[in-house]
């Protein structure tokens, strides 16, 4: 076991975990920030997403030892991030949701894709949101809350 | 005494004039240095120290280097579509990653949404600092996947304007960065047993790219 200083939401917390234990069961187990979900286990469906030096990032399958000094941002957060607001604020409007389970990671996801990329196409929609899954099948929402978001953004 | 023809012909030398006779001496003994340096090899600082590789020995280094470039854990990467490859059996990386338009994935699914700057064995998630797809200029497969032959990838790996401007030397360093590097020491698989390894060693590697370099980066037919 190792204690390691982590800075999440702008806030620094210490937790003592085993290195390879990975980030996501540090925030909500350690931490109890259970708003980021547990999904596959192996990087393939983006509930897990987080932001890792401002780099969206699969929290299931990095170990904490490797976070180093990068600041986390999670899905508690985006409520005071001037996109992540917006995002939050379409995604009730446009009722994106049914079950809502893998909403987390499509907002993580789809805020890191407006940061770097104001004005999407479908085609960068696509793509970026590729690695989000939906048992639901809220896609087509999704894209739309999307391009909805890049508008209010303006 | 120099004669007046001498003079006419002479050429001056650290402000002296030098006869015509002693100028052929000169130039004699100049170009047969330069010919045993440039038949010499480099050590490590790029210096000549010894014969140059023949052909023959520098297609038997590239034989050496292709074995190496043909492996998974290089040629993943050095795909001819817009995706990476994963494993030995060089599937279509799973998860929808794509290539992107700088070779490290897209906006909100980067290459480091992932892989992180080590490897992430406790989890089985390969990772090494700058990780990123080669260039399509730079591939090695067909587009089917399969992996071009030896004289073929030869070929792409010598052409300038395909592989970034490297020149022989600047080839070396390429294969001495921590990706390069990192095929030798690739991690756990997500099942705890290890990934394979090229088929000769990273000390192998380095010295049959020396030696093919210094041989004049030879390509088979």
């Amino acid at each position: 076991m190792e204690t390691f200083k982590l800075t999440v939401n702008g806030q620094v917390k210490e937790v003592t975990a085993d290195p390879g234990t990975p980030l996501l069961w540090v925030l909500r187990e350690d931490l109890k920030m259970t708003g980021t979900k547990y999904g596959c286990g192996i990087a393939a469906c983006g509930a897990c997403t987080v932001h890792l030096g401002g780099v969206p990032t699969r929290s299931c399958v990095v170990p904490v030892a490797l976070v180093r000094n990068r600041p986390i941002l999670t899905i508690e957060a985006m409520a005071d991030d001037p996109v992540g607001r917006v995002v939050q604020d379409v995604w009730v409007s446009e009722d994106v949701v049914q079950c809502g389970y893998c909403q987390s990671g499509q907002i993580m996801s789809a805020v890191a894709l407006l940061k770097s990329t104001p004005k999407p196409t479908d085609k960068d929609i696509e793509e970026s949101m590729g690695g989000n899954l939906c048992r639901c099948g809220t896609y087509v929402r999704i894209r739309q809350a999307i391009k909805t978001s890049a508008r209010q953004l303006g | 005494m120099m004669c007046s023809y001498e003079r006419k012909i002479g050429f001056a030398l650290g402000g002296q004039i030098v006869s015509p006779v002693k100028v052929g001496l000169l130039t004699i003994i100049l170009i047969s240095v330069a010919s045993l340096v440039g038949a010499g090899a480099r050590n490590q600082e790029g210096t000549r120290t010894g014969p140059r590789p023949s052909r023959a020995e520098g297609l038997a280094a590239w034989q050496q280097i292709y074995s190496v470039m043909s492996h998974p854990r290089c040629i993943n990467c050095h795909t001819a579509d817009g995706y990476p490859q994963q494993t030995d059996d060089r599937h279509r990386h799973l998860f929808n990653v794509v290539r992107g338009p700088e070779g490290k994935g897209v906006a909100a699914l980067q290459c480091a949404t992932c892989h992180q700057s080590s490897n992430a064995d406790s989890t089985g998630v390969p990772g090494v600092p700058d990780w990123h797809l080669a260039p399509l200029s730079m591939r090695w497969q067909d587009a089917n996947d399969k992996v071009l032959p030896s004289s073929a990838v030869c070929r792409t790996v010598t052409d300038r304007t395909k592989n970034g401007g490297l020149d022989g030397a600047a080839l070396v360093k390429h294969h001495q960065t921590e990706l390069v590097k990192w095929a030798w020491q690739p991690g756990l698989r997500n099942d705890g047993t290890a990934r394979s390894i090229p088929p000769i060693s990273y000390e192998q590697f380095i010295a049959a790219t020396r030696n093919w370099t210094q041989a004049r980066m030879p390509c088979p037919q």
